[in-house]
């Protein structure tokens, strides 16, 4: 595949093991590094081994794991938490799932070695009630390895217990948000807070609480077992390892892909994406669904790293990647973007609830054809004026897909604003279709799939379109088989 | 309305042996609420009320957090619930028309049901099947590389089933 390698760390066992087999787990090495923890390690050493590692949270931020750990482990109490963030919320993304599905019980050995690292005996797994698959088995995961002392009391003969359960999520983006996540576990509104005081200060029911990401902990056993130099070997100095993305939308080959920290976008999209659907050309990429933003052809050389794509004004988000194509209009997607992240506002600070709305009505006049000048800076100004003051990580960065599709793709909405013209022709009320009448051969048949009746025309006569009913659907163009339809 | 009445708190079994065989009862209220939304149907302003006196809340609480998570349902639903993936993945492949395509074969607009009370249309974002965009659901049943052309005939298959 054009010499892009993938390298499977978090998915190393995903279609190649039985996920409802504890057995098929323990067969490749699963539950060693616990075992070599519990018998071998003291908690600090394990701390110590995830902070040498350099992971990074792959959650969406990159917060390094092994500080989280220190933290958490260092505040005292009686009582901690260990809790998974399952609720993958990025409208186009999949990678946790296919974790939760394809190897349940590597997040369960992480989430115990995290319990004996931190001094917890209690854990969470917050998980999204629209994966029921997922929910399955690691509930099966769970009981499997509580009968077989993996997980309870005295795991192993130690002295070590760790009990654990499942929580499910209701629908709710903002919950994925971990102040959020912990409001929502103990039973409210799913609504953040202020930070400070951090969750491995305060977190859940007010203690000491280390919440991580599914694929993080997916890396964690891996880790122990092998070492933090073997995990360095991989990735880049500042972002080591490796990061699973869910690619999709218009290249060949969608799915699931792992690989090596600052392997550049390209690889990724033309090689194991295999390119272009149907010969189309390239637009952009999203990375980091609503919280990220567009990058155009220009940066597709950029290395994939935390860093390199904040500078483009995305981020690495999750781990979506959604490939665009020149069918695609970006006002549109930034339009579709803050669509949802309006909808998914919580409410409870105003420069999201409000701000995202008034940002949504500029895109909206814009696709519509009565956009100004005006508009376009009153865009970039407002995004960053809610990106500067909104309460938490949703508001922080709802406005990016706007912001950085107007930085790289702003002739675009020039093109809407001043000549009211959609250049992907994506936007109903600025396109339109005609008819070539030297290539019309009266075959009537895209008269006949006109769902407004608006083609008149007899057979073998050149058909016209009654533009003042036309609802710009594009049935015509679709079913004309030559090529005697155009936008326009 | 409803003050509540012995009667129907008397009237939630499920809900009853639910809550009662939580071992820790602390931030019981969502996972009630699923199980109530799971033996019920949807959860009724009796049902929410019924759950408040049960968990010795305001009911104003429980009303907030069942209005706040969009998986709970303060309305009866069609006996079919037809959902278009609008996550992005969909959404760069046309589920946007695939939708407007349902609004036109049931004659319903978006988040209503039709006069029968098969068909209930909504949206969903992402189901985790972004390979097989445009994806649509109707209950449980995925429907993968959905095309505008194959919207009747997925419709015609329920229709035949009849209601629930
Ligand atoms: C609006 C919003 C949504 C988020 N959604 C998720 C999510 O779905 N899954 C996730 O793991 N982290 C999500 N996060 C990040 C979490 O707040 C948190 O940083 C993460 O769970 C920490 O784990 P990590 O350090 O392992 O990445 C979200 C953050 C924000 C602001
Ligand atoms: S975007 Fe539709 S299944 Fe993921």
């Amino acid at each position: 595949m054009s010499g892009v390698s993938q390298t499977r760390i978090a998915l190393r066992n995903c279609g190649v093991i039985d996920p409802e087999s504890i057995n098929d787990y323990i067969a490749t090495d699963g539950y060693d590094a616990l075992a070599k923890a519990i018998f071998t390690l003291t908690p600090d050493d394990v701390v110590d081994i995830v902070k040498k590692s350099g992971l990074r949270g792959r959650g969406g931020a990159g917060f390094p794991t092994g500080i989280k750990w220190e933290t958490a482990k260092k505040s005292q109490s009686d009582v901690k938490y260990v809790l998974c963030n399952a609720d993958e919320g990025d409208p186009g993304a999949f990678m946790d799932r296919s974790v939760l599905e394809g190897d349940p019980h590597s997040v369960l050995e992480a989430m115990a070695l995290c319990g004996y690292a931190i001094g917890a005996s209690q854990g969470i797994i917050y998980v999204r009630a629209e994966y029921p698959l997922a929910v399955k088995r690691l509930q099966i995961a769970i009981d499997q390895a509580t009968d077989l002392g993996l997980l309870g009391e005295n795991i192993l003969g130690s002295s070590f217990s760790f009990s654990l359960r499942l929580y499910f999520g209701a629908g709710a983006f903002v919950c994925g948000e971990e102040t959020s996540l912990m409001n929502s576990v103990q039973g409210g509104r799913g609504e953040p807070r202020i930070k400070p005081p951090f969750p491995a200060v305060a977190g859940l029911w007010n203690k000491p609480t280390n919440i991580n990401n599914v694929e993080t902990y997916a890396n964690i056993a891996p880790i122990i077992r092998n070492g933090w130099e073997w995990f360095r070997k991989f990735g880049t100095e500042k972002s080591p390892g490796t990061k699973v993305f869910a690619l999709a939308g218009k290249v060949n080959n969608v799915g699931l892909v792992e690989v090596p920290m600052g392997t550049p976008l390209r690889s990724i999209i033309e090689g194991i994406g295999g390119g272009i659907r149907n010969g189309r050309r390239y637009k952009a990429v999203q990375t980091g669904g609503p919280s990220g933003g567009c990058i155009p052809a220009e940066h597709l050389d950029t290395p994939i790293d935390y860093e390199s794509l904040i500078s483009l004004g995305s981020m690495m988000g999750s781990g979506g990647m959604i490939v665009m194509d020149e069918d695609d209009c970006m006002v549109n997607i930034a339009k579709f973007y803050l669509t949802f992240t309006a909808e998914e506002s919580c409410g409870k600070c105003t420069p999201c609830r409000i701000g995202n709305k008034r940002l949504l009505e500029i895109l909206d006049r814009i696709t519509e054809g009565e956009g100004t000048d005006n508009d376009l800076e009153e865009l970039d100004i407002l995004g960053n004026i809610i990106k500067d003051t909104a309460l938490c990580g949703l508001g922080q960065s709802s406005p990016n897909p706007a912001i950085s599709t107007l930085r790289f793709f702003r002739d675009e909405y020039t093109a809407h604003v001043k000549d009211k013209r959609c250049p992907a022709g994506s936007c109903k009320k600025l396109i339109g279709f005609k008819i070539l009448a030297d290539k019309c051969t009266g075959c009537t048949v895209c008269a006949r799939n006109c769902p407004a009746n608006c083609i008149s025309g007899s057979i073998k006569k050149v058909h016209v379109i009654d533009q003042e009913k036309c609802i710009k659907c594009g049935a015509c163009l679709e079913k004309c088989r030559f090529k005697a339809i155009v936008r326009g | 309305m409803a003050q509540e009445t012995a009667e129907q708190r008397a009237s939630y079994p499920e809900i009853d042996k639910f809550y009662d065989s939580l071992p820790d009862k602390n931030g019981a209220l969502i996972p009630v609420l699923h199980k109530a939304q799971e033996a019920y149907g949807f959860l009724s302003q009796d049902v929410q009320l019924y759950v408040a006196h049960k968990l010795g809340i305001p009911a104003s609480k429980v009303y907030g957090v069942a209005t706040f998570y969009s998986l709970f349902n303060l309305e009866k639903k069609g006996s079919y619930r037809v959902n278009v993936c609008l996550g992005t993945a969909c959404f760069v492949r046309g589920s946007e028309n695939i939708l407007n395509e349902f609004e036109k074969e049931l004659g319903v607009e978006r988040s209503a049901t039709t006069k029968d009370g098969l068909f209930t249309i909504g949206s969903i974002r992402c189901v985790g099947a972004c390979g097989l965009a445009p994806v649509v659901m109707v209950n449980d049943k995925v429907y993968g590389r959905v095309a505008p052309e194959d919207v009747k005939g997925i419709v015609d298959e329920y229709l035949g089933k009849g209601g629930e």
